[in-house]
């Protein structure tokens, strides 16, 4: 090895080129939370207990989202619906108690194939992180889309960019 | 012998059996068992004059007898037909067949109101089945559904004329097991529907088994009603010693809460008879007052076909894993183990739904919610 060839300076040179030939390409990386990346059409995230026009729980706890479930994620406790409760819900059995566990869920969408009655739908977000198992057991009002009657912006923002028009 | 019965040879789908004289092809084809006994859903073995209503038994006879091989001219509902020797009867291999039980799920689904996600029977309802084995997916009535004014039968039993398709199962079974029919269809054609005849209330001892005998969600238990799924719940064969009935039951538990009791039914979903051959009954007592699992001698879980959603997620001769947190933190409590119920609400175990009357409202839950915390 020549004195030239051992202080490696052209070895050098040629790896910074490449370093700097990297400062001019796309970046891989973006600006999460401030950037979010488009999710594919068939995105599954987390799930959302819909209502219908007039804002009544759709779920009639039928429980074959349960049954479908791998995960055993979902459990549910129905209940009767009563005189005067007929703007709240929109058949006469409801669920009173729906809860889905995120740490079992593996977001596969079953739920939302079997769901007889349009109730569950997956949404483009994903379960925000927490430092409490606790903080996964997902109820009912930590489900169920805002009422469009009540609060159309919120109900509208909830459907996400893949609702139809 | 003079008294010994003359078999008869009869092919069904092309496999013979023999049967004694006076066995119906539906009888004869359930002994062959498999996808060629025809579905009944009007005709209850254990029930006299039943069958012959909803016409789902229909088959082909291709031969009438080995004596006048001439074929039926029309279909035959096979629950009401009486084998010959040397009959030819096609059941599934007949397309014929096939198409006319297609209309007749069809014609049946015309009024019935298709609620199943609410109805208590979903999960064990014999339309259910047949309307999966034969149905299409679609309907073309176009009209209004029939419906009803509603009507109480009393604190246990409850009714959905709208889903009821005329069987007349339960008038039979209020005719016979019962001493007092109270009970009966009334009007015509359309019209038609189960009653209890001038408003008088069901009080007989067996008027119960009317739940059992129906094949839809018309009759429903009220003490179960909406309290969970059925194949959420986990069927156990058990007894009593009861004066009024035989007391052997299938109890419907979720945890140790007893949420349902039913008679036990075979694979024909017809009540079982007893070892001493009398069918299977079961007594108001025993179904609507006993719901506690100490009531009860436990046999053991019920058999259920692996085909049915009951089955689902039920284990029989499950190994569970040996706890190992004991052994591994020498004797000290976990710090972080989740107790599931300190998070969740559901299946809580200060809500006993099997104590409270009628279905679950909103207020079992708040009411609970409060006091636990």
């Amino acid at each position: 090895m020549t004195w030239l060839e051992s202080i490696y300076l052209w070895n050098i040179g040629k790896g910074m080129l490449i370093t700097i030939k990297h400062f001019f390409k796309k970046k891989a990386t973006i600006q999460y939370p401030e950037q979010k990346r488009t999710f594919s059409q068939v995105f599954r995230g987390l799930h959302v207990l819909n209502r219908d026009e007039e804002g009544r729980e759709r779920c009639t706890a039928c429980g074959l989202c349960a049954v479908a479930c791998p995960a055993e994620a979902i459990t549910m406790e129905a209940a009767e619906r009563q005189k005067g409760e007929e703007n709240l819900y929109r058949e006469e059995k409801y669920a009173a108690k729906y809860e889905i566990n995120m740490l079992r869920c593996i977001f596969c969408g079953y739920c939302e194939e079997a769901c007889p009655k349009d109730a569950i739908y997956l949404s483009q977000t994903f379960a925000p992180a927490n430092y409490g198992r606790q903080g996964f057991i997902y109820k009912k009002d930590d489900l169920l889309i805002p009422d469009p009657v009540k609060d159309p912006e919120g109900y509208k923002k909830a459907l996400g960019e893949r609702a139809k028009a | 012998m003079a008294d010994e019965v003359k078999l008869f040879k009869v092919t069904i789908d092309n496999i013979t059996v023999e049967v004694p004289a006076g066995t119906t092809i539906l009888q004869a084809a359930r002994k062959v068992g498999g996808d060629v006994a025809p579905p009944a859903m009007c005709y209850y073995t254990p029930l006299k004059g039943s069958g012959g209503k909803c016409r789902t038994c229909l088959v082909e006879v291709a031969a009438g007898s080995t004596a006048d091989p001439r074929p039926m001219p029309k279909l035959v509902a096979s629950c009401r037909t009486t084998v010959m020797d040397g009959m030819v009867v096609k059941n599934i291999t007949s397309s014929k067949v096939i198409d006319a039980r297609n209309g007749v799920v069809e014609f049946l689904l015309i009024n019935h109101p298709l609620d199943c996600p609410i109805c208590d029977q979903a999960g064990e309802c014999h339309l259910q089945d047949l309307s999966y084995e034969n149905g299409k997916a679609g309907t073309r009535y176009e009209f209004k559904r029939r419906t009803f004014e509603k009507y109480d039968l009393g604190p246990y039993i409850q009714l959905h004329m709208t889903r009821c398709i005329l069987c007349y199962r339960c008038v039979f079974t209020a005719d016979q097991v019962t001493n007092k029919r109270q009970h009966g269809v009334l009007d015509r054609g359309d019209h038609s529907e189960i009653a209890t005849y001038i408003k008088k209330s069901l009080e007989n001892d067996f008027i119960g088994n009317v739940i059992d005998v129906c094949p839809v969600g018309a009759l429903t238990d009220k003490t179960f009603r909406f309290k969970n799924r059925v194949w959420f719940t986990k069927p156990v064969d058990a007894h009593r010693d009861c004066t009024k009935c035989c007391g052997k039951v299938t109890l419907w538990q979720r945890g140790d809460e007893v949420l349902r009791v039913t008679t036990r039914k075979d694979q024909w979903g017809e009540i079982m008879n007893t070892e001493d051959g009398k069918t299977g009954w079961i007594c108001n007592e025993c179904r609507f007052e006993k719901k506690k699992t100490s009531d009860w001698v436990i046999e053991g879980p019920t058999k259920v076909s692996r085909h049915s959603v009951i089955s689902a997620n039920k284990y029989i001769d499950a190994i569970v894993p040996e706890e190992t947190i004991d052994a591994v933190m020498g004797g000290r409590a976990p710090k972080l183990l989740m107790d599931i119920h300190k998070v969740s609400d559901v299946n809580d175990p200060s809500v006993d739904l099997s104590v409270i009357p009628g279905p679950a409202t909103g207020k079992t839950f708040t009411t609970k919610s409060s006091t636990s915390n």
